[in-house]
């Protein structure tokens, strides 16, 4: 109960201060089982994509997100694990049999949709950086799962690389129409066309 | 406090507001008026800013002074948001952005509430302007330097400074009206501040209006036809010649007598034009046509408040200056 009341607060807030306008371009809100994934540029990033999405579906959104950052301190500590659910990947440790995306593909079931940023570490804001191949892999393995291309913009300015407080400016905040890794796509291929998504939001 | 002419003056706007807003819907409601959908949309979009408006000075009616300068405190606020959002800046510029969110905006409010006007007149042009650059500097990245502090000054400039001389009319030490002398003498000044305050803010919007209107009519000469091509010199003196003359009709709600109210409505007009040409010009060169594009659903306050930010300071000093010859103040250094 606590942590509904935490996140419904958490929520307004982040939508308050990153005066975060939201867009659906050509795609809708829905309940079924989807990969966000969005250009990152700051720390504050799955917060705020998380609290662009209407409260039924933020229940099953988990932000994928390093356990390192959001394991220090206990108030990260709280809203990672009670408000955001989120699905923390030890960065310093990742082994071969027990790789991120095998975990995300247990931890989900047939039931959450996870947001993740395919660039891996924060971008300077200005160029997305090349996707790395876990998008590709989660895709393989669960062909189902629709992928929603997500573009925060001005992120960068609020909170940007190495800095602890934010600037209230405004973002803006677009969820792109679906696509799926298509039979036999080539790797390489499909994280270019997940990338281009990406960046093509920004424009529109 | 609730006296006959204040309450007169809020009822009159009231009543014309609600008229306005029932003209409005029912031109939306119809597709074959004959007028512009564009113009009937700008009058629906005006007429919600003018209810805003309305409710913030209602509010300060109600709730006093320290209400009215935190409800502008944030109007700022929002607006400076909108006019850095659209503002490049580099890495480099972001603590000093946050000082002047987070301290350079309140204080200015601050002193402005407690009514130093020795204070809040300096604080931002010599020691914010000051410290910007300075700050700029510390961070280490030369690149457009001079560009990027400009940007950041002018920000800070018209959207918190400016806009902060309108609640600083209520702490203008106004002689008391005429149909309050059995009153307090200091709920008396409070209420003439509140009336100067709620007649300039009525004057430079009805004087936006008044030149949206006149440019209208067919004959268009085109003042500046890169910045801004719905600005003609027929809206400008039109707009000028018939907000004064509606101020002079006021008067009796303003300490001056009824020429200095055309007067000082004219000026407010000419400042307000002002205000609004310097914002097309700034909105042109970063390729949008609204702040409020640029963030749906935000509306842009921007947009709204250009001609405010301008008119405060001018009518602010030009009402101190009445004060000074009438020796209400007394001017020493």
């Amino acid at each position: 109960m606590e942590a509904k009341i935490a996140s419904a607060i958490l929520a307004m807030l982040a939508r308050f201060l990153s005066g975060a306008s939201v867009r659906w371009i050509d795609s809708q809100p829905d309940e079924c089982q989807r990969v966000y994934f969005a250009n990152h540029t700051s720390h504050l990033d799955a917060v705020v994509i998380w609290s662009a999405l209407p409260p039924a579906i933020r229940q099953l959104a988990r932000p994928v997100a390093a356990k390192d950052y959001w394991t220090a301190g206990p108030i990260r500590r709280y809203m990672s694990r009670r408000v955001f659910n989120a699905l923390l990947i030890d960065r310093t440790e990742i082994k071969v049999h027990q790789s991120p995306v095998d975990l995300m593909i247990r931890e989900i079931a047939h039931r959450y949709s996870l947001i993740v940023f395919p660039e891996g570490s924060r971008s300077s804001g200005e160029e997305i950086g090349e996707f790395k191949s876990g998008l590709y892999y989660l895709c393989k393995k669960r062909p189902d799962l629709e992928c929603i291309p997500v573009h925060i913009d001005n992120m960068n300015r609020i909170l940007p690389r190495g800095e602890v407080l934010p600037v209230p400016l405004l973002t803006r905040i677009s969820f792109g129409p679906p696509l799926w890794l298509e039979r036999g796509e080539p790797k390489a291929d499909f994280l270019f066309r997940a990338r281009e998504a990406v960046r093509n939001l920004k424009e529109m | 406090m609730y006296d006959a002419v204040t309450l007169i003056l809020v009822l009159g706007v009231v009543v014309l507001l609600g008229l306005a807003t029932a003209v409005a819907y029912a031109l939306r409601r119809r597709v074959d008026s004959g007028i512009d959908p564009a113009i009937v949309e700008t009058f629906w979009v005006r007429i919600r800013a003018w209810w805003l408006l309305c409710s913030v000075l209602a509010g300060a009616y109600l709730f006093g002074h320290t209400a009215t300068v935190v409800l502008f405190g944030l109007i700022s606020f929002w607006a400076l948001r909108e006019f850095i959002t659209l503002t490049p800046t580099r890495p480099g510029d972001h603590r000093t952005l946050f000082w002047v969110f987070f301290v350079g905006t309140p204080l200015q409010f601050v002193l402005v509430g407690i009514g130093k006007y020795w204070l809040y007149s300096i604080v931002i042009p010599v020691y914010a302007f000051l410290l910007i650059p300075a700050q700029i500097a510390m961070s280490g990245d030369p690149k457009r330097f001079l560009e990027r502090s400009a940007k950041i000054m002018a920000g800070l400039l018209i959207c918190v400074y400016c806009l902060a001389y309108a609640p600083a009319l209520l702490t203008l030490p106004l002689p008391p009206p005429g149909d309050l002398a059995d009153v307090n003498p200091a709920t008396a000044a409070s209420i003439a501040g509140l009336r100067l305050l709620f007649f300039f803010v009525l004057m430079v919007q009805m004087s936006d209006v008044l030149q949206y209107a006149w440019a209208q009519l067919p004959s268009k000469h085109v003042i500046v036809p890169a910045i801004n091509p719905n600005k003609t010199w027929e809206g400008l003196l039109g707009g000028t010649v018939s907000t004064a003359l509606l101020g002079m009709t006021l008067w009796w709600a303003t300490p001056f007598p009824y020429w200095l109210a055309a007067v000082m409505s004219a000026v407010i007009s000419l400042a307000g034009f002002a205000g609004s040409l310097t914002m097309s010009a700034i909105k042109r060169d970063r390729g949008v046509k609204d702040y409020g594009t640029l963030v749906e659903g935000h509306g842009g306050v921007l947009d709204r408040i250009d001609s405010l930010c301008f008119a405060a300071p001018v009518f602010f000093h030009f009402t101190l200056c009445y004060l000074v010859v009438i020796g209400v103040v007394k001017f020493a250094f």
